[in-house]
């Protein structure tokens, strides 16, 4: 029988939540890095067993983990994996966390500035990576999305880290700002169909797309319209939440800006509102259904302002029509009186015949709905506040 | 040898308990000192100083005979107590909430 594994990233550890494919006993692991943020973990398309993790902290910075057992143990790239404590094996060997811009004449992009909260230009500075996405073919093959903006990819299970410099000293850059969170580059889509084709998307600059494999990407934002910058049809300046594409259609996408949920239906050239009937059109997260790609999945958060759900009543919206007629989700979720939120990342769907999906909250709540989202039930609810959702669906 | 008090997350890290020791060549100083620790536990690359500009990571302090040196040269000479290991050298988290 199949299996599914969910990798929940919160603020003070990771946890792996683990059921059959019935989905309705779990088994709980974690915290793994207890104390320590952890952005995102996703596992290897390749290789199931291999999980990338990213770990940070305010106080000593990124560490990446890698896991070649489906969770049980990890390491630090470049150190041997299960090594054992000091006590019997000494300290591990790996430096898996130098991310290093690539400003160099040869390979690189000038380091130059971006736009600050308060309109002048600002220094591009390493904080941490937001999101690891593992190659659809290579398990040794991983991206990173960092903050300050930029992509970088490592070759070689994550042990060092080159950028691709062509997104950061796209001439745009000087416009890109921070949004809330930072000046994150938080969404990496990788096109099943055309290896050297990858989208990503920025808060607060857009979405971008590479067509040449990193070497040159161009934004692909035409179409969207936000009020709250200057000119609210910018070439760049967005700020969008999510991406997300169904493998087997890859030149749609859909989009959790700001404020709008958008649809492309080429490759994110011309975008354009399908936000419907919602109740609000901000919110962070956006998914498709792993078999109806026209199923598209997104959870209102109130305002800009008050991040949590209308009413005090938790309701993912589901979208059987690719956007604009959207029904409410309810059984099994809070009806009055939640103010969680449901962070960008924090949303995933697995692909087992009836299709699972699951989404975290800031109040350390993680839901699942083995029905496509008919019905939901916690799986836990006292988990640290939740930063990422990944799931993946086992043999 | 050098006792060197680590911060609870980077023991972790570093798969330590208790302080670590290092030896270092020539003048001690912190930033010798910080290069024989790194060199030692490679997981501590970039956790206490930034990979690129050898900068002390905002949160982070060092602490000598009880004298915040955190602000100090990186090249000034340690003192005795801590060259002859009388007193451990202490990089302390900042105390911040969450």
């Amino acid at each position: 029988m199949s299996k599914v594994r969910v990798l929940v990233g919160t603020k003070k550890g990771a946890f792996i939540l683990s059921s059959d494919g019935k989905r309705e006993k779990w088994d709980v692991s974690g915290p793994h890095f207890a104390g320590w943020e952890i952005y995102h973990m996703k596992g290897s398309p390749a290789d199931p067993n291999r999980i990338y993790a990213s770990q940070t902290s305010g106080w000593f910075g990124q560490i990446i983990q890698r896991s070649d057992d489906g969770g049980k143990t990890w390491h630090q790239p470049g150190s041997p994996a299960g090594e054992a404590p000091a006590a019997g094996g000494g300290p591990p060997k790996g430096v898996s966390n130098k991310f290093v811009y690539d400003a160099s004449s040869e390979t690189g992009k000038p380091l130059t500035t971006h736009q600050w909260y308060d309109g002048t230009q600002h220094p591009w500075e390493f904080k941490r990576v937001w999101h690891l996405e593992p190659s659809l073919t290579e398990p040794d093959t991983v991206y990173a999305g960092i903050e300050d903006a930029a992509l970088f990819r490592s070759a070689d299970g994550g042990i060092t880290w080159n950028e691709l410099p062509g997104l950061r000293g796209n001439d745009t850059g000087p416009r890109w700002q921070p949004g809330a969170g930072g000046m994150c580059l938080h969404t990496v889509i990788l096109d099943p169909s055309n290896p050297l084709r990858i989208y990503i998307a920025i808060s607060a600059a857009g979405a971008f797309r590479t067509d040449d494999g990193g070497k040159s990407w161009k934004p692909i934002n035409r179409g969207l319209k936000s009020q709250y910058i200057p000119d609210p049809n910018a070439e760049v300046g967005h700020c969008v939440h999510h991406v997300a594409m169904h493998p087997k259609r890859p030149n749609t996408l859909f989009m959790q800006k700001h404020w709008d949920v958008m649809r492309s239906d080429d490759a994110g050239d011309n975008w354009h509102e399908i936000s419907g009937n919602l109740p609000t059109d901000f919110g962070f997260v956006i998914d498709v259904h792993a078999h109806e790609p026209e199923t598209v999945y997104v959870v209102p958060i109130k305002s800009d302002s008050e991040h949590f759900p209308l009413e005090g009543k938790l309701r993912v919206y589901r979208s059987r029509t690719g956007g604009n007629e959207w029904e409410p989700l309810t059984k099994g979720l809070p009806q009055s009186n939640c103010f969680v939120n449901v962070l960008r990342d924090a949303m995933a769907l697995d692909s087992l015949d009836s299709c699972g999906v699951y989404f975290g909250t800031t109040g350390g709540q993680v839901y699942a709905s083995s029905d496509a989202g008919n019905n939901w039930a916690p799986i836990v609810h006292d988990l640290p506040a939740v930063l990422s959702v990944e799931v993946q669906t086992l043999p | 040898m050098i006792r060197v008090e680590l911060p609870q997350h980077l023991r972790t890290l570093a798969r330590v308990a208790g302080e670590v020791t290092v030896e270092v060549t020539g003048p001690a100083t912190l930033c010798s000192v910080l290069d024989a620790l790194e060199k030692a536990y490679p997981v501590l690359c970039g956790t206490i100083r930034d990979h690129d500009t050898q900068v002390r990571r905002a949160f982070l302090r060092f602490f000598v005979c009880s004298e915040d040196w955190s602000h100090e040269s990186s090249d000034k000479p340690l003192p005795e107590e801590i060259t002859s290991g009388k007193e451990p050298f202490l990089i302390v988290g900042a105390i911040a909430g969450g």
